[in-house]
């Protein structure tokens, strides 16, 4: 994993707490984990981000709650 | 039988006079599995192409970030050849079951899904309250909604009211296997209901999905039943089998039960008489 720079703020993926560097979209957090956006859903504090097409342009915030769901194998 | 014999015969057409029809879709089976616990992908995939299901249903989940567990479904699944149904297993309020249903929704496959509020932890029985809260919420929201109910007749018509598209009463709790513990109940419900009837959880074996269909419903879903078998795609080819057996009891209306036997041979021409 790399360092993170100084300017770095956390945010929470999925229940851990992570620190992105500032100026990262949610499309840049995305590559970083090698998640394909069309594969997953994501919630940002609470709200479903529904258009794919604005991740690239969704800049993260401090303290930004994220949960990136898919499906799995269940009745 | 080979299991690739048993996965052809699940492609022939069936021949229901009347196909499974929910909220205006009709459905090439009347059988809907799980995909949940199976030994592994590819028997899932095998076994549910033996079943003949179109509805498969999936569950909602976390990314597992580090990896160290496997990938989504929808790596194995072509979600071009099944009707993917998400659920709401593992909720247990009403707020945490629309939370799911919205996040599925998302995913962008259809506005179905199977409501499930649980209510105890021990039994998995329905919190049927929060079930109607959340019925009423999500079809406010344009959900299909099919409710994983128990098998009381109150509850499910009051689901019904709440624009439920399929009512899903249990034969017996999730995973128990136990097969359909009150027939009578499940009767009553699919004669009062006008929605249909999808039997939900608790067949274990064949001849328990062939009496639950023997009973009028319009369909059964199970995922343990197969996916726990010793061999999943051989029980997967003998539920697809008991659903259509049963089905077509029902339709052709079985013998009257009598207490006095009744000769089957004629009685007259008897030799020595």
């Amino acid at each position: 994993m790399t360092v993170a720079p100084l300017d770095a703020f956390p945010i929470t993926v999925n229940g851990d707490e992570r620190r992105i560097p500032s100026g990262w979209t949610l499309a840049d957090l995305l590559a970083s984990l090698k998640l394909d956006a069309r594969t997953v859903v994501i919630e940002r504090n609470g709200t479903i981000l529904r258009d794919r097409a604005a991740f690239p342009s969704l800049a993260l915030e401090s303290d930004d709650a994220l949960e990136i769901v898919h499906f799995v194998g269940g009745g | 039988m080979a299991h690739a014999d048993l996965i052809s015969q699940a492609i022939q057409t069936l021949t229901d006079p009347q196909p499974l029809s929910i909220a205006g879709r009709e459905f090439r089976s009347r059988l809907m599995v799980g995909t949940g616990k199976y030994p592994s992908n590819s028997v899932m995939i095998d076994a549910i192409e033996a079943s003949g299901a179109e509805v498969v249903t999936v569950a909602v989940r976390r990314v597992d970030l580090d990896r160290s567990k496997e990938e989504g479904i929808l790596h194995h699944l072509d979600p071009d050849h099944y009707f993917l149904l998400a659920n709401t297993a593992g909720c247990y309020n009403a707020g945490d079951a629309i939370r799911y249903a919205r996040l599925a929704r998302a995913a962008g496959f259809n506005e179905w899904v199977k409501l499930e509020v649980i209510g105890d932890q021990q039994t998995l029985l329905p919190d049927t309250d929060g079930l109607l809260q959340a019925t009423k919420t999500l079809v406010d929201e344009g959900f299909k909604v099919l409710a994983y109910t128990n098998d009381d007749l109150v509850t499910a018509l009051k689901l019904e009211d709440a624009g439920a598209v399929a009512v899903m009463p249990l034969a017996s709790p999730i995973g128990s296997g136990l097969g359909m513990l009150n027939p009578y109940a499940i009767r009553t419900i699919k004669q009062r209901l006008s929605v249909p009837v999808i039997v939900d959880a608790g067949v274990g074996t064949a001849s328990d999905a062939c009496v639950v269909m023997e009973q009028g419903v319009d369909g059964i879903l199970m995922n343990t039943g197969i996916a726990a078998a010793q061999d999943p795609i051989r029980m997967a080819a003998a539920m697809r089998s008991a659903v259509e057996s049963g089905r077509n009891a029902y339709l052709a209306g079985r013998m009257p039960r009598r207490e006095v036997a009744v000769p089957s041979s004629p009685t007259t021409g008897m030799v020595g008489t």
